[in-house]
């Protein structure tokens, strides 16, 4: 398959999934029991005023038939027309643009610091006796039990409240970051050194490895240049899924550390039931995860060409 | 799985449910007994868990919690595996275009992050408990659906199945006797993880405010709680938390003692 073809597939399943969203979530607005106008300013027995409501149903075509308002739907989001916010009475693509970039860094970040921690713990565990092996596998299975609510929590006691160390609160300098860019990296560094610490094992024992080392490379280059590159594919494969996690950890890390970003937003808006606003960021987090699995995809054709081909 | 992991398995199974159905036969308090002059007690001999912002005993709350924890969590698999045993079957025993379109549909719900996923639904249904089991439910049935899918594909061409067409069986037979029951078999294990990983969703909810709703003895609702008094009494946050790991934990070992692999946060 030519790099075009790829191109073209992705896109279209793209455009597929995110239609099927959107089809969704106008379904759910009309299984809200009531009137949709209401549904769509708050839920059932919202204080919504007669104005706003009536706002509602000429943005929507609430007196249209429902064909009519499904095509309007689907028209406006295509023009990423997603309303107004009502609790915020803001557009909602202006929240977003807002609150995006903080979800999207704060993602990136954990996930490079899982990575780097899991490199390390792999490259340790191969170093490591038995005991240290049964060990190691013990923190791995509690640091990808642990849940983000709870590990911001002890982490805030352990440094904030306790050492004095860090900050409790993000407020915005770059030693704000660091806990809540720990407490999403730490359950997702189990995950990826359990997987890595299989991979390097078979690959450092493999017959290209002892080859390498033959011809006299050292251990560390056989890791660096052989080792590695195995170890990190099948964590790679799950690139996608694990940035689609932190973007689920997010919401509880944004909400602990008092972070502005997407997972707050959308708490709010659920908490208000703010359906333009929860339409707009959820098909952005989906936008988001299609993207982030279209670049792993990429970077995988790039690093295993025959994989990828098959 | 050696003998004494069995034995063990067992026993940590045991003691949760017993501790979630007869939670007065580990501890006699009442886990809504206010006593505020017992406010903010840290753990010691009168309360080895400590007390809450209301005097509550933590330790009473903790053990009166499994009981809504694992309920919402076991509820939520089971209503995850249930629709993904009927999207997963119809899409492998289906015809090609069918497949097609709930592949798709599965894609769309695999392509919003679990948590996110559940809190859309719930931007629809209100909060609360049902609504939580249902929203975690959901968000965990786009994966389990993809196994069984593949599961039964792979039955489909069985000698096994083979026979049973030969003998004159009909789909809804096959499916029924032959294909749900051995495609379950190998997703035992991603089960019990998922158990597990469905308690800490469930948790997240109500920590967040959508689930069980304070001042039930709830695990996330409890750490919800805490979190205001987080300077103040870090006892409120810390037991309620470590019992979600460890039951978390317990579920992964068990999960990977019987063959599963570790694929969801």
């Amino acid at each position: 398959m030519g790099t075009l073809g790829w191109a073209a597939r992705k896109l279209g399943g793209a455009l597929v999934v995110l239609w099927l969203v959107a089809t969704a979530i106008f379904i759910g607005i009309r299984l809200i029991p009531g009137d949709p106008a209401e549904a769509i300013m708050g839920g059932p027995g919202s204080q919504a005023s007669a104005q706003a409501l009536a706002a509602a149903r000429a943005e929507f075509g609430l007196d249209q038939p429902a064909a009519v308002q499904y095509l309007m739907f689907l028209g406006k989001l295509a023009r990423l027309d997603f309303g107004t916010s009502y609790a915020l009475k803001r557009p909602v693509t202006d929240v977003m643009a807002e609150v995006l970039p903080k979800t999207i860094i704060l993602a990136l970040l954990a996930l490079a610091a899982a990575w780097a921690l899991a490199l390390l713990f792999a490259a340790l565990a191969m170093r490591a006796n038995r005991f240290g092996a049964w060990l190691g596998g013990m923190v791995e299975i509690v640091a990808a039990a642990v849940p983000h609510f709870w590990l911001g929590a002890v982490l805030i006691m352990v440094f904030s409240s306790a050492l004095g160390w860090l900050p409790a609160v993000d407020n915005g300098t770059a030693a704000g970051l660091v806990l809540p860019v720990l407490t999403l990296a730490l359950p997702l560094a189990g995950f990826l050194t359990q997987l890595m610490r299989d991979s390097l094992a078979t690959a450092m024992s493999s017959q290209f490895a002892l080859a390498a080392r033959a011809r006299g490379e050292s251990r560390l280059a056989v890791f660096w240049r052989h080792g590695l590159r195995h170890a990190s594919l099948p964590a790679l494969n799950l690139t996608g899924w694990a940035f689609s996690s932190l973007l689920s950890g997010a919401v509880v890390v944004e909400v602990i550390f008092a972070r502005p970003g997407l997972g707050r937003s959308l708490l709010s808006a659920v908490l208000a039931r703010d359906i333009p606003m929860v339409t707009g960021l959820a098909l952005f987090s989906a936008l988001v995860y299609i993207l982030v699995m279209a670049l792993t995809d990429a970077v995988q054709r790039a690093i295993d060409p025959a994989g990828a081909a098959s | 799985m050696s003998r004494l992991s069995k034995i063990l398995a067992w026993l940590f199974i045991a003691f949760w449910a017993l501790t979630a159905l007869a939670p007065a036969l580990i501890t006699p308090g009442d886990p809504l007994a206010i006593n505020p002059a017992q406010a903010f007690q840290a753990p010691g001999a009168g309360h080895v868990f400590g007390t809450d912002e209301s005097g509550r005993d933590i330790y009473t709350r903790v053990i009166h919690g499994a009981g809504d924890s694992l309920f919402i969590g076991l509820a939520a698999t089971a209503v995850g595996m249930g629709l993904a045993i009927v999207l997963g079957t119809l899409a492998a025993m289906a015809p090609r275009w069918l497949d097609g379109i709930i592949l798709r549909v599965l894609e769309a719900l695999y392509s919003i992050p679990s948590l996110l996923l559940a809190l859309l639904i719930i931007a629809f249904t209100g909060p609360g408990v049902g609504p939580a089991i249902i929203a975690v439910g959901l968000s965990t049935a786009p994966g389990y659906a993809r196994l069984v899918r593949s599961q039964i594909r792979t039955l489909k061409n069985s000698e096994m199945l083979e026979a049973a067409t030969v003998l004159g069986r009909g789909t809804w037979l096959k499916v029924r006797n032959h294909l749900v029951p051995n495609a379950l078999k190998p997703l035992l294990a991603l089960v019990t993880l998922g158990v597990g990983q469905a308690v800490i969703w469930a948790a997240a909810l109500s920590f967040l405010g959508l689930g069980t709703p304070p001042p039930a003895p709830e695990w996330g609702a409890m750490l919800s709680a805490g979190r205001t008094y987080l300077h103040l009494a870090w006892w409120m946050s810390l037991f309620p938390g470590l019992a979600i790991v460890v039951v978390a934990a317990g579920a992964t070992l068990i999960g990977r003692a019987l063959g599963g692999k570790a694929r969801t946060i």
